[in-house]
């Protein structure tokens, strides 16, 4: 191991072995290991303990409305695709309890979450979801009320992120220039190779973590397998979407018969705001006891998708399938770059492989541009 | 679904909060819905000191005479002295909510519906003149006025509670309408249609179980009946894709929420085609 520690922006490359000791060293600095693991029948995000939770071996095939977990026929440690749900729900969990109110006679009391927020190492972080994380962040921390509890989830974590050479068929990061090489935000970015791991250091932190494990400077040779490995992702993305003109496209198009075409096929299950990294929408409900004396207040997740989302005094502003769909796919697409200066969509195509009957949002734009 | 703000807190004056009397009824059931409300064993006592149990044969044999504040009605009308008796807890009850998917959509006895009554009882009675029964298991909402409907088969303990504590503060309960996904997504189940190619009817299902059986790696059974706004021809559409013939369609969407009507018209549908 040589004294000097790597540069922020520089390259090192460690053996596969010592991927344990970057989990170690992380394990010691009280972080939690969130990673890759194999599920049931995915490739599940979830607490781990080492390397050998990991899905070594394994990978998956995914499609519209299909996923399927798949051996492969090497020893590859993060040989997948993406999980089914993003890193959203530990960052930003589906049911959260923001307080508890009790009666004190004429007033209640207030008893705010006071737990800390959890310290995550989140490991195998792809570009599309890095990407989804900034797009959150903009979402949950910039203007006058950012979210505490998110806030504080996203600054305890250490991202060690994974450039993606296994993109899926649902797959279109490079459409929406999230990948599949990982952007800024990482601790430390993997690039997985036969042999070794080349890491880019990506913020002091790594750098401290780097310090601690067998390291040596990355070769040239290894260099140019990653670019190789990440030039060759970006041709083998599954999907494809022509953002050209995207905004204007769908705002003129509002009335375009497809969207009734999409509504005959769509459930308004909600799979898809669910699963995508980006969605952010909530609700707040009460939870009371039987004597009226205490009641704990609990944020949930939302959807755009459910009736009672778009229920406003007087009636329902979006009663029809149609009218719902149209407000999700326009709002990612279109209405998100007004609200937030950016798309709200990183082409990560987990809408498309987990809607139950494969409703592909590329496809979507595409027939609604191929009959303007 | 009907709901009021007729609640028995408003009726009894907002401020000292009496004790509405509660009255729990049975039709053609099998009892699990009103067992549901002893089964809220932590929260029993805080219910008893809420609310005064006036009827619940289930519980006690100490029955008091109505009217009642309110009436959980459990089962479908299948038998003309059901007819009757459904008219008259009607008249006694404040408030009369219909709980689990026999009151709510006529439940698994409904199945008798399709066919012959008398077919039927030729089937099961070796003396089918002692029986008299209706033509059809029907919900209760097809004979009085209901409130409030609570779904599930059975119902979930926490969503009648909710109902009750709505009840006492006078305001509507808020029970969620959207599909059983939302459960799944939110405890982190992996989609069992997408990832093995189960048929799941959990997409058209109300949510309320918290996705018991997709965390168990099976289909959902549409226990809590069809969700708000359910695109079931959609869903058909997609059971076709994964090789699931006529028939087998047609026994997914009729179960104990079967003769609902989103849920009757898609069985139907399929029927007329099957082999």
């Amino acid at each position: 191991m040589p004294d000097l520690t790597p540069n922020i922006g520089a390259f090192a490359s460690i053996a596969k072995e010592d991927l344990a000791r970057v989990f170690q060293v992380l394990q010691e600095m009280g972080y939690t290991l969130l990673g890759p693991t194999l599920g049931e029948t995915a490739i599940v995000y979830d607490e781990i303990e080492g390397v050998d939770d990991l899905p070594i071996g394994w990978g998956d095939e995914q499609e519209a409305a299909t996923y399927r977990l798949r051996p492969r026929n090497d020893t590859a440690y993060f040989g997948y695709t993406l999980a089914p749900q993003s890193w959203k729900r530990f960052l930003y969990p589906p049911v959260q309890k923001l307080l508890t109110l009790t009666v004190q006679g004429e007033t209640f009391e207030i008893d705010g979450n006071a737990e800390p927020a959890p310290r995550y190492a989140l490991i195998g972080v792809r570009a599309c979801e890095l990407r989804a994380m900034a797009i959150q962040d903009r979402v949950f921390l910039s203007g006058h009320f950012p979210v505490p509890d998110y806030r504080a989830r996203r600054q305890r974590a250490f991202v060690l992120a994974v450039n993606c050479t296994e993109p899926g068929n649902t797959c279109f990061c490079a459409s929406m220039g999230a990948g599949p090489r990982v952007g800024p935000g990482f601790d430390l970015a993997l690039t997985e190779l036969e042999e070794i791991f080349v890491v880019e250091v990506g913020s002091e932190l790594g750098r401290q973590v780097l310090s601690q494990t067998p390291w040596r400077p990355a070769g040239a040779f290894e260099l140019q397998n990653v670019r190789r490995a990440l030039a060759e992702a970006e041709q083998h993305m599954g999907r494809h979407l022509d953002t050209s003109d995207l905004p204007d496209l769908l705002y003129q198009n509002l009335e375009h018969r497809h969207w009734d075409q999409v509504a005959q096929r769509c459930l308004s299950c909600t799979n898809c705001t669910q699963v995508c990294p980006t969605c952010f929408c909530s609700d707040v409900l009460d939870q009371p006891d039987l004597t009226g004396q205490r009641t704990d207040r609990l944020r949930v997740w939302d959807s755009c998708f459910s009736l009672a989302f778009s229920h406003v005094h007087g009636g329902n502003i979006r009663p029809h399938t149609r009218s719902r769909y149209r407000q999700w796919l326009t709002h990612k697409l279109a209405s998100w770059i007004d609200q937030f200066g950016s798309s709200g969509c990183v082409g990560c195509g987990r809408c498309i492989t987990w809607c139950p009957v494969g409703i592909d949002l590329t496809a979507e734009v595409a027939a609604i541009r191929a009959e303007v | 679904m009907n709901a009021t703000e007729t609640g028995a807190a408003k009726a009894n004056g907002a401020g000292a909060r009496a004790r509405p009397r509660l009255a729990v009824f049975k039709f053609a059931s099998c009892d699990g819905c009103q067992l549901s409300l002893l089964d809220a064993e932590d929260e029993l006592l805080a219910v008893t000191d809420a609310v005064e149990i006036a009827y619940f044969v289930e519980a006690s044999r100490h029955a008091d005479p109505g009217p009642y504040d309110i009436a959980l009605v459990e089962g479908s009308i299948s038998t003309p002295e059901q007819l009757r008796q459904i008219k008259e807890v009607r008249r006694q009850a404040r408030v009369l909510i219909a709980i689990g998917a026999c009151a709510t959509a006529g439940g698994i006895q409904a199945l008798r519906n399709w066919q012959k009554v008398d077919d039927t009882i030729r089937m099961v009675y070796a003396h089918p003149e002692y029986i008299e029964t209706l033509d059809t298991s029907s919900p209760i909402s097809d004979h009085v006025q209901v409130d409030f409907e609570l779904r599930g088969c059975p119902i979930n303990k926490h969503q009648l509670l909710e109902v009750i504590i709505a009840l006492l503060v006078g305001r509507l309960p808020r029970l969620p309408t959207y599909s059983v996904c939302v459960e799944c997504k939110r405890r982190g189940v992996t989609c069992v249609m997408v990832a093995q190619g189960i048929a799941c009817m959990g997409p058209v299902t109300q949510a309320g179980c918290g996705a018991i059986c997709p965390a168990y790696a099976r289909g959902c059974y549409g226990c809590y009946g069809p969700m708000e706004a359910p695109n079931g021809p959609a869903l058909g559409h997609q059971f076709e894709q994964l090789g699931l013939d006529a028939p087998d369609i047609v026994r997914l969407f009729r179960s104990f929420n079967g003769y609902a009507d989103p849920f009757r018209l898609i069985s139907d549908k399929y029927e007329e085609v099957a082999p």
